[in-house]
């Protein structure tokens, strides 16, 4: 073959293998970052695999009904019970707590960033909400375990060193910067003209931003809700410090209460051989925990989508 | 019955500026707590922070106890995240910017990312539990620990690169395009190049999240009392955050200073990964220019 005299001159066939070569490598390029892409698709494929797989042997031995509408929670010690409902109510009694504080602060200092504030104070108070948003969830349960209990108690003799009121403020606390940025983010898209139109009618600030502004950004403001509600529902280590672990079904937040978290944290905590009864809760209730967050999740992205097609 | 214009006018004005007020209100709570928090962490943890307290190990007794090794097991997790979260995301993030097809399939792995992004980071440690820890037999390793992290950080990490991406013009790819060069010649020697200030500040902010998750550590089994500093990635390993939290959740105040003066150094190391990140970003913005 290569006796044979190429119809390209030698330069040129020199270049067309150096383009084959790179073919190849281009090849494995694509192939590799490909690749890559699909580590996300397996991560989500293995959680659900995980929590489903784990969760079915769990329910094998606790059948479905029980561990959802059962009002004890005490898998660890006889006599044993399987009911999340006091996990699920401490967790979203906190989570609601935290989105009562969070959402009207938020949406408030949204809309004082994006139409009251002058660019000088905008970049003053802009960074505080991010740094606040970087603080790490531990901090914020210390910060609620030791100071925002100190000051309940002051004020009431009756809120516990543990009690779900420090949770919720400390988790409201947490997911401020988020409600507020992604309700800025809404309150941004609103066009231009909409305002202008109301201000030429004579309208008062107060008036184009709560007959104009907030309707028009209403579903990706609603959005930023759900958002938050599913952020407490997953907050972690601020409720575990501040609310601690006591499994309960009780309205009265000034006593502890476990959250579906801080469950897997205590068991987490202890050692958990594979197969054992605590092993295998933890997989139940993050399967809850994570269905419940994709319900909120889904439905946040539904106002968005919704949302953003309203206006382009 | 109808009310005077002027007076109408004036109740109007009124109102908004009592919501003016409210706004600004909830505007400044923000600075306010985060004041607060830094003056009572500042003031409870400063007397116990020096440099005996970086260089020690954990003790029973709250005034000889350190961070070493917590602060060992910090740095070997997120160097080991940032090693493994870096190349995996920034390919993921080439591919679906610059080589997927916009199709379905796509489509679904942006969601799909979108969705993990809002996964509560304990639900990345209970996969980390099963797979790295119990399924591959890593135990509870720093390498489980991180490649944990791993997964937990690579939504963000991907998304930032892929904004980055995002915002290289499209001219450039195209000149690039159209003088003969190949798509992955475009990638490697014009729109990567171009993109690196915005990934690398992208990559430090969302790497540093690592540098304070705790739950996930807990997960796959952090351990507390640990005596020495880990020496490999098969090591058993405590992190800042974890020490802070058993340190916090004791009921002694001394031990109470010991979390405040943790989370002074923790928040130390977070604000030291912001400054780098805006630094890295005005130097590469000069060096590109």
């Amino acid at each position: 073959m290569s006796q044979v005299a190429s119809p390209f001159g030698l330069r040129q066939e020199s270049a067309m293998r150096k383009r084959t070569a790179r073919a190849y490598i281009e090849h494995g390029l694509g192939l590799g970052s490909f690749l890559a892409t699909l580590v996300s698709v397996i991560t989500t494929f293995g959680i659900i695999f995980i929590l489903f797989g784990e969760s079915w042997s769990f329910f094998q031995d606790v059948s479905v009904v029980d561990f959802l509408t059962g009002t004890k929670w005490a898998p660890l010690y006889e006599p044993r019970a399987f009911g999340i409902l006091p996990l699920l109510s401490g967790t979203m009694i906190i989570a609601a707590g935290a989105a009562l504080l969070a959402i009207p602060l938020g949406l408030l200092s949204a809309v004082y960033l994006s139409e009251y504030a002058t660019p000088r104070v905008r970049s003053i108070l802009k960074p505080a909400l991010e740094v606040l948003a970087g603080i790490p969830t531990v901090v914020y349960g210390y910060f609620g375990l030791i100071y925002v209990t100190d000051l309940l108690q002051k004020i009431n003799k009756g809120f516990e060193t543990f009690n779900a009121a420090s949770g919720a403020i400390v988790v409201g606390i947490m997911v401020l910067p988020m409600v507020s940025s992604l309700c800025e983010d809404a309150i941004a898209a609103v066009p231009k003209h909409l305002r202008e139109a109301a201000y030429g009618l004579g309208a008062t600030k107060f008036e184009v931003v709560t007959k104009v502004v907030i309707p028009a950004a209403l579903s990706g403001i609603m959005s930023s809700f759900v958002l938050a509600l599913s952020r407490a529902v997953g907050e972690t280590m601020a409720v575990t410090l501040a609310a601690g672990q006591m499994p309960q079904l009780t309205w009265d937040a000034r006593q502890g209460m476990q959250t579906m978290t801080a469950y897997i944290v205590k068991v987490s905590q202890g050692d958990t051989p594979a197969g054992s009864i605590g092993y295998k809760t933890i997989f139940a209730v993050g399967l809850t925990l994570f269905i419940l967050t994709f319900i909120l999740n889904l439905f946040a992205r539904r106002l968005v989508t919704r949302f953003r097609s309203v206006y382009q | 019955m109808i009310a005077q214009p002027d007076a109408w006018r004036k109740t109007r004005e009124r109102k908004n500026l009592i919501f003016k007020g409210l706004c600004f209100f909830a505007a400044m709570i923000a600075s306010l707590l985060l004041v607060t928090l830094l003056f009572f962490i500042l003031r409870d943890g400063l007397g116990r922070l020096n440099w005996d307290f970086i260089t020690s190990f954990p003790s029973r007794r709250a005034a000889r106890a350190g961070i070493y090794a917590s602060l060992m097991g910090t740095l070997w997790i997120v160097g080991l995240t940032a090693l493994f979260a870096i190349p995996v995301g920034i390919a993921a993030a080439i591919y679906l910017e610059e080589i997927a097809p916009k199709n379905r399939i796509t489509r679904f792995i942006e969601v799909n990312i979108a969705n993990l992004a809002g996964v509560p980071s304990i639900i990345y440690g209970l996969l980390g539990l099963a797979v790295f820890v119990r399924f591959f037999g890593f135990n509870r390793s720093i390498l489980a620990a991180s490649l944990t992290m791993t997964l937990l950080v690579l939504p963000t990490v991907i998304i930032t690169c892929q904004e980055a991406l995002r915002a290289v013009s499209k001219s450039l790819r195209e000149g690039s395009l159209a003088l003969g060069a190949t798509p992955w010649q475009t990638i490697l020697r014009q729109t990567l190049p171009s993109a690196i200030p915005g990934i690398m500040t992208g990559m430090i902010l969302s790497i540093s999240r690592a540098i304070g998750e705790t739950a996930p550590l807990i997960a796959v089994g952090a351990v507390v009392f640990v005596q020495t500093a880990p020496k490999g990635p098969s090591d058993t390993f405590t992190a800042l955050p974890i020490q802070i939290f058993d340190w916090s959740s004791r009921p002694q105040a001394a031990f109470h200073e010991n979390a405040a003066a943790g989370i002074i150094v923790l928040l130390a190391v977070l604000f030291a990964m912001n400054f780098l990140a805006i630094i890295t970003r005005n130097w590469a913005r000069k060096r590109l220019s």
